[in-house]
């Protein structure tokens, strides 16, 4: 018998079923019995017959592709590691550190980023041993100086991105400010009304599951004014 | 997690050149201050302070022992504090390092040089027997100025405290009276950045510190110091410090009194 | 404890409760900020709170296992949660609850996605009177999926025992100190699977049947009451 358990949207617990027999156990789900189940405290979503559970909250697991803020925690001969707020550290190249060549002969790694040092960076590659590999090859990939940082939970970031990017062009548009946002949760605010800002960002963050999102921002936003 | 950044440092650093800071408080607010009683049943007082983020609870017990053969009529105080894994991401587990020591002496001596405990009359046969008063600070969350919240929360759970009595040789717990405390210590640690003060440092704000001192109040007189941390200060900076500290101890103990 | 005194009469407990009744619980989700997740729990007058960080890196490195994650925990008493201070710092006892806390929760967590990484999960008991381990472990699992940890589902416990020959659920600590028999387990509510049996006391096949059957029972409604403070987040 095929069954669906819970309605769409609905707020599940780790071990909830969410539906039964012939459905697609997805993202955030397992399989146990012919049962698809919650693997985490989130929201169930169908999608024709695939399962998905969205969580609520969580730490950070590098993907392939996620552009991420790191910080430079060590340097190797001819490596740097990054610290991604993750159980995985990154690892840089020399030739993937940067578009432009670097001679070893002439130049110091830590000239080009040292210990301590924040960069907006692409994770290209995770090993089934969560070796990670890095990359500012991509051109929308810097060193951060100066601005301000902001830390969120990482299950907040598609929230603070919104549709299509809306939250963050709202927040950028309202403030003057650049606003980069590492899927790892930590978010670069820099230029134009900083405080204004922080504060949106730091709105996602504590309100990100609540409804209305979007207008309570905006809110925020117009009364800081 | 990843360790504070040098990009929020300076952010932190220079929000107070401006008189500002991160938070939006003023340099000598406070956070929140909440004060709840009675959160540990077995104690026989006990205080949860809230400093913003920052969480700690003081239990105190009654226990009898023996006097320290140079005090044979006075009654013991003892501090401890555990800066226990459970309250920020870099403290390990393990005995009490330099600074859960630091943290639980600069308590003690408030509680101590005030004279707030009558310990002559928590003697109970002298050479003999006399109570011990054991405070214990344990720490829940740690978002900076650990300090003040302690002292706070100490004095507070003194005060809440109520004695047992001891009878036939035990001590009757389910039979309590009340315990006397003759003045409330109160700390309040003045951190200096470049050429500004600030109170109550956040997490942030106490690594970017260029010296703090850690000063405790009675109702009308000061009790113990402690310079904590790098850096150094000048007399007219001291007694500047010393003052600030007054005013706001004083605001402090209203709370728990 | 005195001989003389009743722990049970007519079916009554010296609090008034029945046999298979639980204590007044309490439970709340989130309770600190700078841990990844975290939980609170109350039975009676026994409390504990929670934290769990991770998963994070494993240190020291040679404890990293390359296929999958670990899950530590650290059950302590505050030394006020009891009748005469306890010295700080977990004791022999301590540390045995914490690792069989450790095979109580991790095989509910999905430690295969997180190779070589640890999640912490540290319990601290603020009162004690009696049940402490369940009670504490009630509080980690709440902060597990707090923090947004995969699992197969929520841990709940709570103990049976033995009191003037009667089993009887969740021992206050009267009732502990004068029973006969004390034994806690831990299970995933939805499945029946018991995660975690231990047992002091002497008892029989049909007694420790009746008592295993009040404890599973008991974790059926902490595992409600979990269910509700979790319900309340986000």
């Amino acid at each position: 018998m095929d069954e669906k358990l819970v309605e769409d949207k609905a707020k599940v617990l780790p071990g909830d079923v969410i539906a039964e027999g012939d459905y697609l156990s997805g993202q955030g789900t397992y399989k146990e019995d012919e049962k698809i189940k919650s693997k985490f405290l989130g929201v169930a979503r169908t999608e024709k017959s695939r399962i998905r559970v969205i969580p609520l909250c969580g730490g950070y697991i590098p993907q392939e592709g996620d552009k991420v803020i790191g910080r430079i925690s060590g340097i190797g001969p001819s490596h740097w590691w990054v610290e991604l707020d993750s159980p995985y550290d990154g690892y840089l190249s020399i030739s993937e550190g940067s578009d432009e060549f670097i001679d070893l002969d002439n130049t110091e790694l830590s000239e080009v980023y040292d210990i301590g040092n924040m960069i907006y960076t692409e994770v290209i590659k995770v090993t089934k041993e969560k070796d990670v590999k890095l990359s500012m090859q991509d051109r929308i990939c810097k060193k951060l100086s100066g601005g301000r940082i902001v830390r969120i939970n990482p299950s907040k970031v598609p929230r603070l991105i919104g549709k299509g990017g809306s939250m963050v062009e709202m927040i950028k548009d309202k403030t003057g400010s650049r606003i980069t946002i590492g899927q790892n949760g930590i978010v670069w605010v820099s230029g134009g009304d900083e405080d204004l800002a922080v504060g949106a960002v730091k709105t996602v963050d504590e309100k990100g599951h609540e409804k209305g999102l979007t207008e309570k921002v905006e809110k925020m936003l117009k009364e800081s004014r | 997690m990843m360790d504070i950044t040098e990009i929020e440092e300076q952010s932190a650093l220079d929000k107070i050149k401006k008189g500002e800071r991160l938070d939006d408080r003023g340099l000598e607010d406070f956070r929140d201050v909440e004060v709840e009683t009675g959160v540990a049943k077995k104690a026989e007082g006990s205080a949860e302070v809230r400093l913003g983020d920052t969480k700690v609870i003081v239990g105190v017990k009654f226990g009898m022992g023996e006097p320290f053969p140079d005090t044979p009529d006075e009654g013991m105080l003892m501090v401890n504090a555990e800066l226990g894994p459970m309250a920020s991401p870099n403290f390990e587990s393990g005995p009490p390092g330099k600074d859960a020591t630091e943290l639980a002496r600069v308590v003690d001596r408030g509680i101590r040089e005030s004279e707030a405990l009558p310990l002559k009359e928590l003697c109970v046969e002298e050479g003999e027997k006399v109570w011990k008063v054991m405070v214990d600070i344990h720490i829940l969350d740690y978002d900076g100025n650990l300090m003040d919240a302690s002292a706070l929360g100490a004095a507070k759970a003194l005060i809440e405290a109520e004695i047992p009595e001891y009878e036939d040789g035990e001590v009757k717990r389910e039979k309590t009276k009340e315990f006397p405390v003759n003045k409330v210590p109160v700390a309040c640690t003045v951190v200096k950045v470049g050429d500004k003060y600030i109170l109550d440092p956040s997490l942030i704000e106490e690594k970017i510190a260029d010296g703090m001192v850690t000063v405790t109040w009675t109702e009308d007189e000061l009790c113990s110091l402690q310079k904590r941390g790098n850096g150094g200060f000048t007399k007219d900076e001291l007694l500047d410090i010393f003052e600030i500290a007054r005013k706001k101890t004083d605001g402090l103990r209203k709370i728990i009194e | 404890m005195k001989k003389d005194k009743k722990l049970l009469k007519n079916g009554k407990r010296i609090d008034g409760r029945g046999i298979g009744d639980l204590r007044e619980m309490e439970a709340e989700a989130g309770v600190l900020e700078r841990a990844d997740g975290s939980g609170y729990f109350r039975m009676g007058d026994t409390e504990a709170i929670a934290a769990v960080f991770g998963p994070r890196e494993l240190h020291p490195k040679h404890k990293q296992k390359p296929q999958r994650g670990i899950l530590q925990c650290r059950y302590n008493l505050a030394p006020f949660s009891v009748e005469d201070r306890k010295r700080p710092g977990p004791s022999r006892r301590a540390k045995e609850i914490g690792k069989v806390a450790e095979g109580a929760l991790s095989s509910t967590v999905f430690l295969e996605e997180f190779p070589t990484a640890t999640i912490d999960v540290y319990m601290e008991v603020i009162t004690a009177d009696a049940g402490t381990r369940c009670v504490a472990l009630n509080a980690g699992a709440i902060a597990l999926a707090d923090a947004g940890i995969p699992m197969k589902g929520i841990i709940s416990a709570c103990a049976a025992g033995k009191i003037e020959d009667t089993p009887v659920l969740d021992l206050k600590g009267e009732e502990d100190q004068g029973g006969q028999v004390d034994l806690p387990i831990a299970m995933n509510a939805d499945t029946g699977e018991v995660t975690l049996l231990q047992m002091d006391g002497m008892t029989n096949i049909e007694e420790m049947d009746e008592m295993l059957e009040l404890a599973i029972k008991g974790c059926e409604k902490v595992a409600k009451k979990q269910r509700e403070a979790l319900m309340k987040t986000f």
